[in-house]
């Protein structure tokens, strides 16, 4: 087989797969879910072929889609190592959360539709990942929408799941609303959508003035992807999904195409662009971090979790350091996906429970689990020489590098950075220790077992990756794509060691926060039965749990001003183009319907004397005269 | 009276008691009258059959046109025409009368009046 026809394989089979389900199979689980596995396991082991026998050099495929006038769409592909990595991040993590999902769906009657909506979304992922241009990747931005309103909503039979599929999906839609906007002012101004062409063009020179306002209509797009502050309120709501779902749109998928896209298009923002990206993404890092503190439902801690980690990310690219965004992208999405599953296992083990101050002791009843999700949690709070802290580090080294050049913002981002990663630390050992240590708190926790192979093999081989991911070359390749010309290190020594010789300070904060962290949980959480900092700082404490009454704001502002145009528009609709116009016409038709038909006697001989008539009408116009 | 209106040519000739000479104005004539008292009964006459034979009086009426044509003029074409309209017109009847038949069968009637269920 050619080369060239493995990323057209990797990108339809999920397709092929949610379409022979939803077609055919739907009432055959077990091989529904061999077709979805299959897809993406195919798609992995191809991904894995095309870098071995391709390289990670660029290259783009594409057949020409539509052409109309000066538009010319290509349906293309973009491979280079940004790409291929992604690639593989997305088919290896997305494997791991299929098989784990035949284990925790086992019992769902909606089985097969689940494994359905999983490969849609697997296929729309891949699209915006290998998509190389604008249009292209604005299909596939969409189509990720609908299907993760599918897989949030997948129990939609509970009220509050099928209001967090809306609230996902109308959320995510006032950020495709400025992506759009921006697309078209690039369109309209640069007049290709190509990345490559653009790139090539110097984009900013040639957007000028609007370079600017292009590039920010174009982060609201991944605003809204990555739940960026004000649009994060639909993440955590979209817990109310099965837990592999959670995993999926959090590790390595749809939250990461926000962040992806950024890089992907990192040519596009100007200094100033940038400048708000990265206080954007830093403020997003320090609310979630905040808000994680005071939660209690073990998913929605993870939530906020992923929510600050795509903080850090964000504000990686905004930072100038894009490399530094899609490693910690890639790490997070190992011990992300990790600790989801964990939660899932534990959730699994516990029958459906939720809070972490029902749990406890789990630590002797799960042991894989535990020991995996510790990893997760180590990995996340950035301990050496996990991957978490390499990737972390090389954000904090971007936000100190900044500093030489522009001190205030650098060194404040520097500053919430590490504050961050203390919360991180903080809030990670919390749930552990009242979750895995202390005393057994609830009767739930008497019957809890250890989750089956199925379930346990995808965290052991998760487990691994996060531990090795941050010294697998992974930020090297993605230094070359993005920001060719730095110096890396090789070797796995080198690596180990090279935070510590290139960025000493951001190394050493980065440690001194996780210490720090580790002991305030510590003194706060080990062996406590109940939150003693919810005693201590009830005020504080309350505005955090209650999210900083966020969902509050928007439901007394925009949903208020949104409900009162929604009024007006009604009432436009209702009385002026129903009433008056529709009326008008419906009426008039109506009347001169009612008068017409008295002509319809049912005679006979009427219908003759007039036809007559008629004939003698026309014969008199012809002849006559 | 001549003074009030003229009397066309063939009549005038007749009351004049001149020796007829038959041309196509009459036949023309009788043909007009014949497909006039047709239309007369198709409109006027409320029974299914009589309105039926009244209509092929008008189809007669026009097939004497154009036969006369045909005859003063040397051509004939019309009569050609005459004879495939009297074959058609064979089919035309049966399939006319078997629907007033169902038709009465079905409604034990076979006047118009009764026939109304078009109306509005």
């Amino acid at each position: 087989m050619k080369l060239e026809a493995l990323p057209w394989l990797i990108l339809f089979l999920p397709l092929l797969a949610a379409g022979i389900i939803t077609l055919f199979t739907l009432r055959n689980k077990a091989v529904s879910a061999t077709l979805s596995i299959g897809a993406i396991v195919t798609g992995f082991v191809l991904t894995l072929a095309l870098i071995k026998f391709g390289g990670w050099e660029a290259r783009e495929l594409s057949v020409n889609w539509l052409s109309i006038g000066s538009l010319t769409v290509d349906f293309g592909i973009k491979l280079d190592a940004l790409s291929l990595m992604m690639l593989l991040v997305v088919t290896g993590v997305g494997s791991a959360i299929h098989i784990y999902s035949y284990g925790y769906m086992h019992d769902d009657p909606g089985f097969s539709r689940f494994f359905a909506c999983l490969s849609l979304f697997t296929f729309s992922m891949l699209g915006i990942v290998l998509a190389n241009n604008f249009l292209q990747m604005f299909i596939f931005w969409e189509l990720v929408g609908v299907s993760s309103y599918l897989l949030i909503g997948f129990w939609f039979e509970k009220a509050s799941a099928a209001d967090a599929a809306k609230k996902a999906f109308i959320t995510n839609r006032l950020g495709d609303f400025g992506f759009i906007l921006g697309i078209l002012i690039i369109f309209t101004i640069a007049g290709s959508l190509n990345f490559s062409v653009l790139q090539s063009a110097n984009a900013i020179a040639v957007l000028g003035g609007s370079a600017t306002l292009a590039g920010l209509l174009i982060f609201c797009g991944a605003m809204g992807k990555s739940a960026q502050f004000p649009l994060h309120v639909w993440l955590p709501d979209a817990m109310e999904g099965p837990t592999p779902v959670s995993a999926l749109i959090h590790a390595a998928t749809m939250v990461a195409a926000g962040v992806y896209m950024l890089c992907r298009v990192f040519f596009i923002f100007t200094p100033d662009a940038l400048t708000v990206i990265s206080w954007v993404g830093g403020f997003t890092a320090l609310l979630a971090a905040l808000i994680a503190v005071q939660q209690n439902d073990i998913k929605r801690i993870l939530a906020y979790s992923t929510l600050s980690q795509l903080g850090y990310m964000v504000m990686g690219v905004g930072l100038t350091a894009p490399q530094a965004g899609m490693f910690h992208l890639t790490t997070h999405a190992f011990f992300k996906a990790l600790l989801f599953l964990g939660a899932g296992s534990v959730i699994h083990a516990m029958h459906h429970e939720q809070d972490i101050w029902k749990m406890g002791a789990l630590r002797k009843k799960m042991p894989v689990t535990f020991w995996t999700f510790m990893v997760g949690t180590l990995a996340l709070a950035g301990v050496w020489p996990l991957s978490g802290f390499f990737s972390k580090d090389a954000i904090l080294a971007a936000a100190q590098h900044h500093a030489h050049e522009h001190p205030i913002t650098g060194w404040a981002l520097f500053g919430l950075a590490v504050f961050v990663a203390m919360l991180t630390t903080f809030y990670m050992f919390r749930l552990v220790f009242v979750a895995f240590f202390g005393a057994a708190k609830s009767h739930g926790v008497d019957h809890a077992h250890e989750s089956p192979g199925v379930m346990v093999w995808p965290l052991r081989t998760l487990a691994i990756m996060s531990i090795a991911g941050g010294v697998i070359g992974i930020e090297a390749l993605f230094a070359g794509a993005l920001k060719p010309g730095g110096e890396h290190p090789h070797g796995l020594l080198a690596q180990l060691v090279y935070p510590f010789q290139h960025a000493p300070v951001a190394a050493l904060s980065g440690l001194a926060a996780f210490a720090v962290g580790l002991f305030l949980a510590w003194k706060l959480y080990w062996n406590a039965k109940e939150d003693l900092f919810t005693v201590k700082f009830s005020g504080l404490s309350k505005l955090m749990s209650n999210r900083f009454y966020f969902d509050e704001i928007y439901e007394a502002t925009v949903i208020r001003i949104h409900d009162a145009i929604a009024a007006i528009s009604d009432w436009i609709d209702r009385w002026i183009v129903e009433g008056f116009c529709l009326g008008l016409v419906r009426g008039g038709t109506d009347l001169t319907g009612r008068a017409l038909r008295l002509v319809q006697t049912g005679n006979l001989q009427t219908y003759a004397f007039l036809f007559v008539l008629g004939v003698a009408v026309v014969l008199w116009f012809v002849l006559g005269k | 009276m001549r003074a009030v209106f003229a009397i066309p040519y063939p009549l005038s000739s007749i009351l004049a008691g001149k020796r007829m000479n038959v041309g196509l104005e009459h036949y023309l004539i009788v043909s007009a009258l014949l497909f006039a008292l047709g239309l007369l009964g198709v409109i006027t006459r409320r029974n299914l059959l009589v309105m039926y034979m009244s209509l092929e009086l008008m189809l007669n009426s026009a097939n004497l046109t154009l036969v006369s044509f045909s005859r003063f003029n040397d051509n004939l074409n019309g009569q050609v025409m005459v004879f495939f309209i009297i074959t058609v017109a064979a089919a035309e009847v049966a399939v006319g009368l078997a629907l007033i038949v169902a038709l009465y069968r079905k409604r034990q009637s076979a006047h118009v009046e009764d026939l109304t269920s078009m109306k509005y």
